[in-house]
């Protein structure tokens, strides 16, 4: 079975990260589950979604130090989740963070910058992706999901790879939305 | 064919193959997406509404259920309480077509007041309670839920949480049979209550439970899966969470699961206790299971050890996991079920992100306007149930009291009578006006109240994900029917000072409030202004640096998310933008303008 947890804001179009990822196990013939965070949360607080496939999935709800997989929307959502991560999991992470109210209303300097550094110090597999540069040239902000899925799907994690991912797009994005798609999909899996 | 189902999709679909045929319902998190996933499926012979609130939802799939037809009413747990008093007449009365009364339960919580437990309601009502361990038993579930409902002629709870509503898995979902001949309402003295027919109907009910636990030991669902010694009794989505924790292990355990909590299976509960030599019970919520063998126990004269949250082997509050139950087990039995995981200890500190009220969204303009407006006086602002809740965060700081749907308005008047010399408001959202706030205003009225209601408008029932309600002239069927004007009832129940305004004029709105502060009796303001997660606007504000002072003043004021400074100047993230101006209103240099005028004026 492989888990994938994925984090960040609400709004930042993780719940559709986490249903993509999920029709592609399932096209593979894997059985899937998902559990969202959907309500209250959403409103610009911290977001999480576990993906879970195989042969056999009991439970939607990734224990701690289970994930093989954690991508991270936003820095320090990843480095709050981090205790998710199994041992040599994998970590794809947003490079661009996202002031909390909370930091700009308290004055207190909050940086993307100290959870990268720590994050590569300390994780080996750690993929810092510039989601705003592949974002501005697809020309949305709203692709930031599907190019991390992308860059997950290139460092063959979870066992699904970036044509497994192309395959399932039809179905869960808007045709209008698909081009664009598309091409974030391949950016983020240019990504070294 | 194969789908990604969320588990209120699966509930959904499983009601449509059962040949439902009327489903009502008020949104609520996490329910909400059962009554929408009907309505976007619709084979075309369901009637679908979003009924004012619970208890109309309630009653109307009541009406539909005596004629014969298959009804659904569907609701989050606090919702219930609202329905409950039909629910506790109908009880007594009964049904002829299936109903089920779909409760979404929210252990943790995570987007509810409260952590109550609706197997309870099961019991006190003294119907069945279904409570599925996942979406896919869920779908299947919600049909036997129908057959029982009708072979019993009771109407039955059909429980879910959070981890099953909001979770997907893949699902099978066959094809809808052709729809059953109904035999219609038929007139007779059974659908009248009164004391004689309670009385009788009562011998009936209190038959009727050991004739369903009887029937319930043989249902498929509760089951005692493995031979082991250590008993594991579980339900819901606390069965999902054990299975994983035992994996590899099952031999040991003896795991009855119970799928039907209330009448409580009480043969099967008695093998299983007679097969192990102690219980420990995973339940979220309430012990409800656990306190169920105790009460077997002790009718049989059976000792054994059971160990569960009256033992506070378990915790009492909040969710449960599979890594919970693991170490639990561990602890109490010395096994190495649970998995060692790092904890990162020197990992950088992460800031606190509560959720908080989208950028732009006319909420903060009114919450804001009503504090400048009394700024040095004593004022207390009642809130309640919706987005605006979350006026409480700093530094808007308008939500003094919260307690349920439509209380802001019933609080300030207690308030008020108990201590005049304060100006009371009570914030009230146009969806939660209808469900349950008008019965406030007549009252504060009636007694002759001091307040000052403020009707936050924004034309939808935003929090659960925009549903529609009276005031919108739209139904859940597609069709168009009459708005009903917020303005219009006030003026029915007999307010004379009754203001409509666009919170996103700032200066009309503090002197609207300083106004109505300075009379007395029931005054409205109905601050008008659309959601801004539907009405998006294309046009965004930009900050000229140049004018910038730097006071930070709007971000301080307002909270806005889209606001942030660097190097001593103001920013505005231009994707989370949505042009409301309101910072532009507070700034001292206004200088705050359209994103595309100030890069022309570059």
């Amino acid at each position: 079975m492989k888990s994938c947890l994925i984090c960040g804001v609400g709004g930042q179009g993780i719940v559709l990260a986490s249903r993509i990822i999920a029709a592609a196990a399932i096209e593979k013939g894997y059985m899937a589950r998902t559990a969202e965070t959907i309500g209250m949360a959403q409103r610009g607080g911290c977001v999480v979604s576990h993906v879970r496939f195989g042969d056999k999935v009991s439970s939607p709800m990734i224990p701690f130090g289970k994930a093989d997989v954690m991508i991270g929307f936003e820095p320090g959502e990843i480095v709050r989740n981090l205790h998710y991560l199994k041992k040599d999991g994998v970590v794809i992470v947003c490079k661009k963070d996202i002031q909390p109210v909370t930091a700009s209303l308290s004055g207190t300097d909050y940086t993307g910058k100290v959870m990268l550094e720590y994050l590569k110090k300390n994780i080996t597999k750690c993929y810092i992706i510039d989601g705003e540069k592949i974002c501005e040239e697809c020309g949305s902000p709203k692709v930031l999901n599907v190019a991390l899925v992308g860059a997950m799907a290139k460092c063959q994690a979870l066992d699904l790879t970036v044509s497994d991912i192309d395959k399932v797009l039809k179905q869960k994005i808007k045709p209008q939305f698909l081009g664009m798609n598309r091409k974030a999909l391949e950016l983020g899996a240019q990504c070294e | 064919m194969t789908e990604l189902l969320m588990g209120n999709e699966a509930i959904a679909l499983g009601a449509i193959k059962a040949g439902v045929r009327v489903v009502s319902g008020y949104p609520g998190t996490p329910s909400t997406e059962v009554l929408e996933t009907i309505a976007r499926r619709n084979p075309g012979n369901i009637y679908v509404e979003w009924s004012v609130n619970e208890k109309a939802g309630l009653e109307v799939a009541a009406g539909a259920a005596y004629t014969g037809v298959r009804s659904l009413v569907t609701m989050k747990q606090v919702g219930l309480n609202v329905a409950s008093d039909p629910l506790m007449s109908l009880n007594y009365i009964g049904i002829k077509g299936g109903m089920v009364v779909f409760v979404a339960d929210d252990p943790g919580p995570i987007s509810s007041q409260t952590e109550q437990d609706t197997r309870h309601f099961g019991k006190f009502a003294k119907i069945p309670v279904f409570d599925p361990s996942s979406p896919e038993e869920a779908y299947e579930m919600i049909g036997e839920a129908f057959e029982y409902s009708e072979k019993y002629g009771t109407p039955v709870l059909f429980r879910a949480t959070t981890r099953v509503c909001h979770a997907c898995v893949s699902i099978e979902v066959s094809e809808v049979p052709e729809p059953k001949p109904v035999e219609g309402f038929i007139k007779d003295n059974k659908w009248v209550i009164f004391p004689r027919l309670s009385y009788q109907n009562k011998i009936k009910i209190e038959a009727r439970e050991g004739l369903l636990s009887e029937d319930f030991s043989g249902y498929q669902r509760n089951e005692l899966i493995g031979t082991g010694r250590i008993g594991i009794a579980c339900g819901g989505i606390s069965y999902a969470y054990v299975a994983e924790a035992l994996e590899g292990h099952e031999d040991i355990f003896t795991v009855m699961k119970i799928a039907t909590p209330f009448p409580f299976p009480e043969r099967l509960a008695a093998r299983f206790i007679h097969q192990v030599d102690q219980i420990i019970a995973f339940e979220e919520l309430d012990s409800v299971i656990e306190d169920a063998l105790i009460y077997i126990c002790g009718k049989n004269k059976l000792t054994i050890d059971i160990l569960g949250k009256r033992t506070s082997t378990v915790p009492n509050a909040g969710e449960l996991s599979s890594m919970i139950i693991a170490e639990i087990l561990d602890k109490t039995f010395g096994f190495q079920l649970s998995v060692p995981y790092s904890q990162y200890p020197d990992r950088p500190l992460t800031m606190v992100r509560p959720p908080v009220l989208c950028a732009g969204c006319p909420h903060r303009a009114s919450f804001y306007a009503v504090k400048q407006a009394m700024k040095g006086g004593k004022a207390v602002f009642c809130g309640d149930i919706g987005c605006y809740t979350l006026g409480n965060a700093a530094p808007l700081d308008m939500v003094d009291t919260c307690l349920c749907m439509g209380a802001g308005i019933t609080i300030a008047q207690g308030l008020w009578h108990a201590e005049k010399d304060s100006v009371n408001f009570a914030f009230v959202g146009d969806s939660t006006f209808f469900a349950s706030g008008i019965t406030g205003v007549i009252n504060a009225v009636y007694n002759q109240t001091d307040m000052i209601l403020i009707v936050l408008d924004n034309a939808t029932t935003a929090m659960t994900g925009h549903q529609p309600h009276p005031g919108i002239g739209k139904t859940m069927m597609g069709e168009i029917s009459q708005k009903i004007g917020i303005r219009a009832i006030l003026e029915a129940i007999g307010l004379s000072y009754i203001k409509e305004l666009d919170p996103l004029d700032l200066k009309k709105s503090i002197e609207t409030v300083r106004e109505a502060a300075l009379l007395g009796g029931v005054r409205a303001i109905i601050y008008k202004s659309p959601c801004v997660a539907i009405m998006k606007n294309e046009k965004h504000k930009s900050v000229n640096k140049d004018k910038c002072i730097g006071c930070k003043k709007c971000m301080k004021e307002l909270g806005c998310p889209a606001i942030s400074f660097h190097a001593g100047k103001a920013e505005i993230e231009r994707g989370l933008c949505n042009g409301c101006g309101l910072c532009n209103q507070v700034c001292p240099t206004a200088c705050i303008t359209d994103a595309d005028s100030t890069e022309v004026a570059k």
